[in-house]
Parts: structure tokens; C-alpha cells; sequence
């Protein structure tokens, strides 16, 4: 194992990352921006460096910076948590490059999975489901054809994107049109690239991703799967396992197709297959994208089997045998939920920033709060609006959805806007508490 | 009669959409925000001519700040 880890992102994960190295007995280092000097992710660090300015371009994203950080502190090796750099193929090179183990997907891998389209290729070609989609496409002209051949609705999408952004799913010609644009602008502006292609959208579809592990010696073990289909705007608001849209043989099929995608791309380290189920009761799925990362919703996969995700990460980073049994994986025990709490109004999901005046967690049995603010933090309006994930276990489902309602109305913020009420109504909401909600549940809330 | 439009959240102006002189509808995107990875657009609540827009590209508003002025 290392006996020192920078750790290249901020908030909770930065923390939560911090955290298992220092339970491994790893010196853990911490970087920041100004607006971070006196964050929580730094407080909790072993030693911390400056990067520079508040925006991410001047500072989490300055690779030249975050090396220079881990030279001066004779760092072995970057953990990249998500989001930032965890995804950036450049930056695993200079890593290794410059002599220190990197915590991730070989950049070969996250090249593969990085480019939407050619991921899809490579997908089908080793027997993974896809939907019907095109390739790129350099015009609105071109795009309209390519939607009218696939069947309206369909899913405008980055090529290079991630994160919801710039994705759009449309119904007819003048809206495609307009959505495909924006898509352009959008992917030009967050990933440097414009390219834009079209999926077939499923408008009655689950969220589901697995969870894989790729080990140091090649071997791909598949963790089990999540359900993610509480979004708004795209973005994934509460996740659960086990999905309760997921039949025992489903559930075979996808974790199969999951270790397939990743051992066609030489998978190392922690990564999700993320798919669409539909909701039908078909039991059809189809390949999105792979997260060549640690995934946001990585604790209720803890949860439920004990594993801590983050140390096998270390583990494979350093070529140390893994600390779970390959041949004797757990079987998922009990169910877990997690809750995103976002520095956001509960009705329209507008951010809001602001310092912190008020801040209690829940706590006690099956209760785990991952958090990246105190009580006296201010939440600025540089970075993500993710302030903790409260993840509740239960043996069963119902009672972790009541350990939930009780961990919510522990749970006190104030100052930033926040999105804890949203909870109180998700926790209640017929479709949720039934389990067969879909990835419409949001918009019909709103409606 | 003018109508103020103020900024709900701490945010950076991103996008400056219409200019003073314009006539925009009530629901037209005026400037387009952003705070915490998200844009969030600015609209116009009644129709009128924009008689200021009070921030330029890359300033940092505060809650309360006045945007524009449509008349």
C-alpha cells in the first residue's frame, strides 16, 4: 500500500476518499482552491496545498498544479474521486508519466468510454444490448433524417459529454432542430467538443447501472446493481439497491453484459455500466456509458455488501491483492438508499449558495452521512451544488424507507438554499414508496 | 410601467441575451446565469422595451442584484 495519496477533488468525496486512507493508515493530501482554503476536505487532511484561483479552470482542473502538489509532497499516487480530472485520459498519462501511481481506468479505457459513439460500437461488438443511435451528426439537416429513420422520441446527446449536460429528449422536427443546437453550444462549451449524436429514447425506461470491479491480475467482478431513476434535468437525484424494477434473472443478464463491457475495454479499478431498463416488464436493456470513476451513489453498493469501495481502489492502484474474495463475493444483504443533498430550492431545483448557519446530521443505526460542509462552511456558487449524501440501510426495503423519513427529519440545514423538503415528499410519493417509479417519477411530481 | 428583474441566487453572468432597446414577451430570456454548474436563464415577466440591462458578461451578482429594467 502507499504511504501517501493526494487526493484531486474537494467536497465530500475529497472527504470521504481522506477518510479510508486514513483508516489504511495512508497519509492523506488535500488540494484546494481559495474559495476552499477553510474547507472541510482540507480540515480533515493530513497536509493540504494551494492550487490557486476559485474557478475550477484556475485550480481543480489545472493539471500542471495538482502534480506540482504531489511532488512537493511526495504524494505516490492521485486519487481523482469524480467529476474534475477522474475522466480527463491526459491527465492519468501525466500522472504516470511523472512517476506516481494513478487511482483509476487505464487512459486507454477512459479514451474508449470517454467517446459516446465509439463506446456504443465497442459495446455491441462484445455482445452488450445498445439502443438504435447515430454517429455523429454536423448539422440539423442531418440530424432530422437521422430522427426520422430511428423513430421520434429520441435522446440528443454530447459525444463526448457526461453529466446530463446539454442532453434533450425530443418528440418532433422543430423541436429536435432547436435541442440540437443547444446540444452543440453546450458540448463545444463544457467538453470541448460539439460533436452531437441521437439515441432512441425510452420514455418509460429505468435507471440502472452496475457496479464493476476490475482487479489487478484482469479478473472484472460485477457488485451488484443500482437504481438512479430519480433525476431531474438528467441528473440523478436518489439512487437504491437493490432496483426494485429488477428481476433475479434480469439482474444475471446485467451484471453478465457489465463484466462483458468492461473486460472489452481491459477494465482496472472501480467503474459503473450504466443501462436502460425498460420499465414494461420486458426485462430489455440497453447500454448508456460507462463511468471510467468511482460513481457518485458508490455507498449503497457498500452498504449492502460490506465492501469500501475506495480501499480496493487503493488496492488495485498499488497491485496489492484485493480485500474482498473474488471467488466468494457477498451476497447483497439488506437494502440502502441514498439521498443527494443538494444546496437547492425543493420545488424547482434552482441552486442557491450561501454560508452555513445551521448544520445537524442524522445519526444511529444503518444511518451514513457522507458530507463535504459544517455548520460555518460557505457553500459558493463555483462548484457542484452537492453538500452530503445521506445514505440510510435497512434489512428490508419498507424499512429503509422509514429509516429515511426518520434520517430526513433529523437532518437540519440552513443558510443555503437546500432540497430536504423535496425528501419528505419523494419518501411518500406512491410511486416511490411502491418502487415502480421510472425515470419520469420528478416531472410528474412538478406537473 | 418598469418592471426590475433581480438576481434570486448568488451567480456569474454568463450570457447577456437582449440588449436595451429590444422589445422582448413576457417569458423571452433576457441574460442567462450560472451558479453551481448549472445556466439559469433570467426572463422577462411582462412584454416591454429593455431600458437597462445592469450587469455585463462575467460579473458576479449577488441575491437581490438588479438585472434589468424592462419597460
Amino acid at each position: 500500500m502507499f504511504e501517501s495519496v493526494l487526493v484531486a477533488n474537494r467536497g465530500e468525496i475529497a472527504v470521504r476518499v481522506i477518510r479510508t486512507c486514513q483508516r489504511l493508515g495512508v497519509k492523506a493530501v488535500a488540494v484546494h482552491s481559495e474559495a476552499d482554503a477553510n474547507a472541510l476536505h482540507v480540515r480533515v487532511a493530513d497536509e493540504s496545498v494551494l492550487l490557486g484561483p476559485a474557478p475550477a479552470a484556475e485550480s481543480y482542473l489545472d493539471i500542471g498544479r495538482v502534480l506540482e502538489a504531489a511532488q512537493v509532497t511526495g504524494a505516490e499516487a492521485i486519487h481523482p474521486g469524480y467529476g474534475f480530472l477522474a475522466e480527463n485520459a491526459e491527465f492519468a498519462r501525466r500522472v504516470t508519466d511523472a512517476g506516481l501511481a494513478w487511482v483509476g481506468a487505464a487512459p486507454e479505457a477512459i479514451e474508449a468510454m470517454g467517446d459516446k459513439v465509439a463506446a456504443r460500437a465497442a459495446m455491441a461488438a462484445a455482445g452488450v444490448p445498445v439502443a438504435p443511435g447515430t454517429e455523429p451528426l454536423p448539422d440539423a439537416d442531418a440530424a432530422a433524417g437521422a430522427a426520422a429513420r430511428i423513430g421520434y422520441p429520441v435522446m440528443v446527446k454530447a459525444a463526448a459529454g457526461g453529466g446530463g449536460i446539454g442532453m434533450a429528449a425530443v418528440d418532433d422536427e422543430p423541436a429536435l432542430r432547436a435541442a440540437y443546437e443547444t446540444a452543440r453550444t453546450r458540448a463545444e462549451r463544457f467538453f470541448g467538443s460539439p460533436a452531437v449524436f441521437l439515441e432512441r429514447y425510452l420514455p418509460h425506461a429505468r435507471h440502472v447501472e452496475v457496479q464493476v470491479l476490475g482487479l489487478a491480475d484482469g479478473r472484472v467482478l460485477a457488485l451488484g446493481e443500482r437504481d438512479c431513476s430519480v433525476q431531474r434535468r438528467h441528473q440523478k437525484v436518489a439512487e437504491e439497491t437493490p432496483s426494485p424494477g429488477v428481476t433475479p434473472q434480469l439482474r444475471e443478464q446485467m451484471l453478465a453484459a457489465a463484466r462483458r463491457a468492461a473486460e472489452a475495454v481491459d477494465y482496472r479499478g472501480a467503474g459503473t455500466v450504466e443501462c436502460l431498463v425498460r420499465a414494461d416488464g420486458s426485462g430489455e436493456f440497453f447500454f448508456l456509458e460507462m463511468n471510467t470513476r468511482l460513481q457518485v451513489e458508490h455507498p449503497v453498493t457498500e452498504l449492502v455488501t460490506g465492501i469500501d469501495l475506495v480501499e480496493e481502489q487503493l488496492r488495485v492502484a498499488a497491485g496489492d491483492p484485493p480485500a474482498l474474495d473474488p471467488d466468494r463475493l457477498p451476497d447483497p444483504r439488506g437494502h440502502a438508499i441514498e439521498l443527494r443533498i443538494y444546496a437547492e430550492d425543493p420545488k424547482r431545483f434552482l441552486p442557491g449558495p450561501g454560508t452555513i448557519t445551521r448544520w445537524e446530521e442524522p445519526s444511529g443505526d444503518g444511518i451514513r452521512v457522507d458530507a463535504g460542509y459544517a455548520a460555518g462552511d460557505t457553500v459558493t456558487p463555483y462548484y457542484d451544488p452537492l453538500l452530503a449524501k445521506l445514505c440510510v440501510w435497512g434489512p428490508d426495503r419498507p424499512a429503509a424507507l422509514e429509516r429515511a423519513r426518520a434520517a430526513v427529519a433529523g437532518f437540519a440545514v440552513e443558510g443555503p438554499k437546500c432540497n430536504l423538503p423535496f425528501f419528505v415528499e419523494l419518501l411518500q410519493q406512491p410511486e416511490f414508496v411502491s418502487g415502480s417509479y421510472d425515470t419520469g417519477l420528478i416531472e410528474r411530481m412538478r406537473r | 410601467m418598469a418592471e426590475e428583474i433581480r438576481a434570486e441566487m448568488v451567480a456569474n453572468v454568463w450570457k447577456i441575451v437582449a440588449a436595451k432597446g429590444d422589445s422582448v414577451d413576457d417569458g423571452d430570456t433576457l441574460v442567462i446565469l450560472e451558479s453551481m454548474k448549472m445556466e439559469i436563464p433570467v426572463l422577462a415577466e411582462s412584454s416591454g422595451v429593455v431600458a437597462e440591462i445592469a450587469v455585463d458578461e462575467g460579473d458576479v451578482v449577488q441575491e437581490g442584484d438588479l438585472i434589468a429594467r424592462v419597460e
